[in-house]
């Protein structure tokens, strides 16, 4: 009956069980990226309203009904209408469609031929040297006047916007997967791998890539965000997308001459545009801070 | 519905012309000096008169240079660099004698060599101008002041010609300046006219500054239009050229500038209710907008898909989409404008959009993209673009909808290339009413084919009619040679007008001694 | 040192010369035609190849590569195709528009945008370092024309108390000067702003959680000496690479800010003439601004040499 001194055993805790340590890794994530949450949550809230915009009580984006135009905010027009009687609202939601597009191509294939480039650059030493100073002249550049330029040489449509806009960003690109590719190439890794016969592109994948996936992605997201931006750029200097078909841009550009008169064309659009990007970034900062890249 | 937007039209016009000229008090009541800032409707790019017909080019001209005669605010022509004339044979040897004290800017007295250069000059471009050199046997100079004029076969618009108020204008230029091949541009800026060009201040894109010529003696009658004595009451006239118009129209309104040339109608609306800020109508005998299609390439090539287009049209739908505004706008069904001396009704259809689309099956059409050019910054046009998209659509063109700006337009509406190799399908345009008045004017209904204005018609009959209307010497017969010329222009669908319309202006109230006309005029205004 | 400097300035005349080459080449892909548009309403296809060899058009690519380079190395940038004036004087004549809202702009950001990120470091993971941040952030998410339009609408238009646009040369006087350029320059100045908070708040709290640092706290130093003397000190040089590579962001803002408030400048003088396929003017002013951002990115270079003895090519 004597009484033993207490042992670590004692003070353990219940063993949680599996599902409860799932939920229990959400609500700790959410808490500790509230931000990144409420960012994604952002995006698909608008992804869904672009997609889906028909079922969201909207009309037709092309409608034009010159009996009630400039008209302001009502129960009607959600969003007012704009000079040609076209609903806001309407174009508001469709336009979505076009900003995000191009978000995320821009983006896409900006990562793809960048990811790319910078790979081959990084092990053939010859392209190197020309390849960089290239990137470097083309980064000298400031981006929006090269889009300009760019658009300049090309008829208006989505595609040759969502090029104009990937070429300014394909530099940055390489860069970062060059750097990458530098570091690793002396790895002892990567040697051994050498030693064992291993060929080029089989050591790219095994070895470089995955290292890469994280700041690529967060690099991404932060792409996607200038192109959504730059797009708007480019639609109010009046080199952007077509104007017939909404896009946030030229929704607020044909808006531009009438900031006092009625100037919820510029606003709804602009909300619109700014929560998507701010989403963007906040989504791209979690991401940063969640796979720990510098 | 048309007699009813007619009245109001016109009475619109009426209404504001006689505030316009309340305006303009007894000549010694005016202050003297100042610097006026005026926000042009476009950025001023080139400074040859005879090499393009811009209107801002134009403008820019009237401030810096003069012409022989000048056309008043009844059409009427009178001379202003001419002192006396007269003419001889039944109108087939004139002869003309210019005023005392007319100097270049650089001190030279104007001489009778320097006005028949300047004629020849702008003979090689303008319709007019060319009509009237085929016409005439020898142009020249007598002595300093005198220069004669014979005509080859009769023509009866010697007067109209020289004295013709809007592009290409003959103004008159040193000899040696206007030796210049119309091939070049002109590459000095001297003058006779009231106002000097201050190059060095000129920021292309931002800024045009002229000076009060001191040496300018202005006619002694009271200025109407073109004509008359142009007193200046200004010591600077700045352009300032600010491309955004709600940024402009707030500068109005603080007034960081006193006159605003060309307001969109909404903003000239919602500046009429501003207690500082006068809006009138610039020209109320107003402007035409055009649907023009490439008679060079398909499908408008064939004549029944030009048609469809004429009947596709609705003007009141392109009106209210371009403009906005009724009180501004009417529906015009003729080619020489609705209240001019050559309006008639002859040719003229109504909207029939299954005729159209008949007409465009009938023409064997393939469904390839029709290349419509949309300049995005000019609300007009862009506005007749996407009406015109709809409608054609609807008709049963595949149409290919392609954004610009204007300058793009205007460098491409010049290839005579397939739409798929840089060129284009139909365009929009606008011309003030001088420039479309009567048959010997109008760029539009030029048949000359290939060296017409772009569209490039072919036809041979009205080019006949044109010459058979330049030669007829009663108002009757010209009258009625103008309905024939109307009604082949628009059957060949030479171009679809799409209504009509005045352009208000916009000045604050401080500025006094406004006059209507086409161009912006600088003299007879003063700053309180 | 100076050997280092020499060779970094060596390593950017390639840079150049790609940047020179990429804009030549840029604009001669294209099938647009400045010939057309100075060729006037009336001109026939004759006219237009005659416009064309005279403005040496029709020579090889190469050729006219060779002889552009050969003009700009002597410091001739050509002339304007449709003012007939010299590249280098339209340059000169919008150069002072785009130095001064550029400096103000960078003034109010670096003057507001570093003492909120050194603020949003001490407090850091508090609600005011995450309001902070939020700021920030929203900062580079608006677009500028917007938040100009509404800065315009606010403040010029419904108060009065700026004007609504236009520019007032320096020689007309510093306060009219600088009123003109008040709200363009917080327009543009906001985006950077928000790049300088975030660079300072990470640079910050990497500096912070050294050891000096808390040295200096354990030594009973008062909080602020501690920040503003030991920390930002040496916080700073991330901080001033970002002011170089955000100076290209600057631009791309001035080109729409200008447009807004209808500022003479750089960036509205290359949207002209890009619409209009004014060549000279294009490679000019993308050469000049392109050599600018070189020249910047140099002198933050030779500023990290110089300030920082630990760094050493």
């Amino acid at each position: 009956m004597a009484l033993s001194p207490p042992v670590a055993a004692d003070f353990a805790l219940p063993a949680p069980t599996a599902r409860a340590g799932a939920l229990d890794t959400a609500r700790r994530a959410l808490l500790r990226h509230p931000t990144l949450i409420a960012g994604a949550l952002t995006l698909v809230v608008i992804l869904v309203a672009g997609v889906l915009a028909p079922l969201w009580w909207t009309g037709d984006p092309l409608e034009m009904k010159p009996a009630v135009r400039l008209r302001p905010p009502s129960a009607e027009r959600w969003f007012g209408s704009d000079n040609f009687g076209r609903d806001i609202y309407t174009r508001t939601l469709y336009g979505s469609r076009i900003s995000l597009t191009v978000g995320a191509a821009v983006s896409t294939l900006s990562l793809v031929l960048g990811t790319t480039l910078g790979l081959v650059v990084g092990f053939y030493r010859r392209l190197d040297m020309i390849a960089m100073r290239v990137m470097d002249g083309l980064m000298a550049i400031p981006a929006i006047l090269l889009a300009l330029a760019l658009m300049a040489l090309m008829k208006a449509s989505v595609q040759n916007v969502i090029i104009a806009l990937l070429i300014p960003e394909i530099p940055r690109v390489v860069r970062l997967t060059r750097a990458s590719v530098l570091s690793l190439r002396e790895h002892l890794m990567v040697e051994g791998a050498r030693a064992l016969g291993a060929r080029t592109p089989r050591i790219l994948a095994r070895y470089v890539l995955p290292g890469l996936v994280a700041p690529l992605i967060v690099q991404g997201t932060y792409i996607a965000a200038s192109a959504i931006l730059f797009e708007a750029y480019l639609s109010f200097l009046g080199a952007g997308t077509p104007p017939h078909i909404p896009s946030w841009g030229n929704i607020m550009a044909e808006g531009r001459a009438y900031v006092q008169l009625a100037f919820w064309i510029i606003l709804f659009p602009g909300i619109f545009l700014a929560a998507t990007v701010l989403a963007i970034n906040l989504v791209g900062d979690g991401l940063r801070d969640l796979l720990n890249v510098r | 519905m048309t007699d009813l937007s007619r009245r109001h039209f016109i009475a619109g016009a009426a209404v504001v012309a006689t505030t316009a000229s309340a305006g303009i008090p007894a000549v010694h009541a005016q202050k003297r000096g100042g610097t006026m800032r005026f926000v042009p409707h476009a950025d001023l790019k080139v400074l040859d008169p005879i090499w393009t017909t811009a209107y801002i080019t134009r403008n820019h001209c009237y401030l810096i240079y003069d012409t022989l005669f000048g056309t008043d605010q009844n059409l009427q022509i009178k001379p202003q660099m001419v002192d006396k004339w007269s003419s001889a044979n039944k109108g087939m040897k004139w002869s003309f004698t210019l005023r005392d004290g007319l100097k270049w800017h650089d001190g030279q007295p104007v001489v009778a060599e320097d006005a028949v250069e300047s004629i020849k000059r702008w003979s090689k471009r303008d319709p007019l101008g060319k009509l009237l050199a085929a016409h005439t046997a020898r142009i020249a100079a007598q002595d300093k002041k005198t220069f004669t004029l014979e005509l080859a076969q009769p023509f009866g618009l010697v007067l109209e010609a020289l004295g013709k108020p809007s592009s290409n204008v003959p103004f008159v230029m040193p000899a040696r300046i206007a030796a210049t091949p119309d091939s070049e541009q002109i590459k000095e800026t001297i003058g006779s006219g009231p106002f000097r060009f201050v190059k060095d201040e000129w920021q292309p894109g931002n800024q045009v500054v002229y000076v009060r010529n001191p040496d300018y003696v202005p006619r002694n009658d009271a200025p109407s239009g073109s004509t008359g004595g142009k007193k200046v009451n200004l010591d600077r006239v700045v352009w300032k050229y600010i491309p955004d118009p709600a940024t402009a129209a707030a500068a109005l309104e603080a007034g960081e500038v006193d006159w605003y040339e060309q307001p969109s109608i909404d903003i000239a609306v919602r500046l009429e209710g501003n207690k500082d800020i006068m809006v009138a109508i610039q020209d109320p005998r107003g402007t035409q907008g055009w649907i023009r299609p490439n008679h060079l390439q398909p499908p408008f090539n064939n004549k029944k898909a030009r048609q469809a287009l004429l009947y596709m049209v609705d003007q009141e739908k392109y009106l209210q989409a371009a403009l906005g505004q009724p009180k501004y706008y009417r529906t015009c069904p003729a080619v020489f404008t609705c209240g001019g001396p050559f309006e008639t009704g002859a040719g003229a259809v109504k909207q029939d959009v299954n005729k159209a689309k008949q007409l465009l099956k009938d023409s064997g059409y393939d469904g390839k993209p029709v290349v419509v050019l949309d300049p995005t910054d000019i609300p007009l046009t862009h506005g007749a673009a996407l009406v015109s998209r709809e409608l054609m659509t609807q008709v049963g063109f595949n149409v290919d909808l392609q954004a610009m700006d204007w300058s793009t337009v205007v460098a491409r509406r010049a290839k005579k290339d397939p739409p798929a190799q840089g060129g284009w399908n139909v365009l929009f345009t606008w011309w003030i009413a001088s420039d479309v008045i009567n048959p010997a004017v109008h760029a539009g209904i030029s048949g000359a084919g290939s060296s017409a204005w772009f569209g490039w018609p072919e036809n041979g009959r009205i080019e006949e009619l044109k010459i058979q209307w330049a030669r007829a010497t009663d108002k009757a017969a010209q009258k009625q040679i103008a309905e024939e010329i109307q009604k082949v222009a628009l059957d060949e669908v030479m171009y679809v007008p799409f209504g009509q319309w005045v352009s208000p202006t916009a000045f604050r109230k401080s500025m006094q001694g406004f006059l209507q006309f086409p161009a912006p005029v600088f003299w007879s205004v003063s700053i309180a | 040192m100076i050997g280092q400097i020499g060779r970094r300035l060596m390593a950017t005349i390639p840079v150049m010369g790609v940047v020179a080459i990429a804009v030549f080449a840029l604009l001669h892909i294209t099938p647009g035609d400045p010939a057309v548009i100075i060729a006037g309403d009336y001109a026939t296809s004759d006219d237009i190849a005659r416009i064309r060899a005279k403005l040496g058009l029709n020579e090889p690519f190469v050729t006219q590569v060779g002889i552009w380079l050969g003009r700009i190395v002597r410091g001739d940038l050509g002339t304007s195709i449709f003012s007939g004036l010299p590249v280098s004087t339209l340059i000169r004549q919008r150069t002072e528009a785009t130095i001064g809202l550029t400096l103000f702009a960078m003034l109010i950001s670096v003057g507001v945008g570093v003492p909120l990120g050194v603020l949003a470091a001490w407090k850091k993971a508090s609600l005011v370092d995450r309001l902070v941040m939020l700021f920030a952030v929203s900062g580079f998410s608006m677009p500028v024309f917007w938040l100009g339009f509404l800065l315009v609408y606010v403040f010029a238009i419904s108060m009065h108390w700026l004007p609504v646009q236009g520019y007032r040369p320096l020689a007309d006087g510093v306060w009219p000067f600088l009123r003109h350029l008040i709200l363009p320059a917080v327009t543009l100045s906001v985006v950077y702003m928000a790049l300088i908070a975030r660079m300072t708040r990470a640079s910050m709290l990497g500096v912070l959680s050294e050891d000096f640092i808390r040295t200096a706290f354990a030594k009973g130093l008062a909080p602020r000496r501690v920040l503003i003397h030991h920390a930002l000190k040496n916080a700073w040089l991330p901080v001033v690479t970002i002011i170089g590579i955000g100076f290209a962001l600057l631009i791309g803002g001035a080109v729409v800010t200008e447009s807004v408030f209808a500022l003479p400048g750089l960036g509205r003088l290359t949207v002209d003439a890009i619409i209009r396929r004014d060549y000279p003017v294009i490679q000019g002013v993308i050469l000049v601004v392109s050599g600018v951002y070189v020249l910047i990115n140099l002198v933050v270079d030779v500023l990290y040499v110089v300030l920082d003895p630990r760094i050493r090519y």
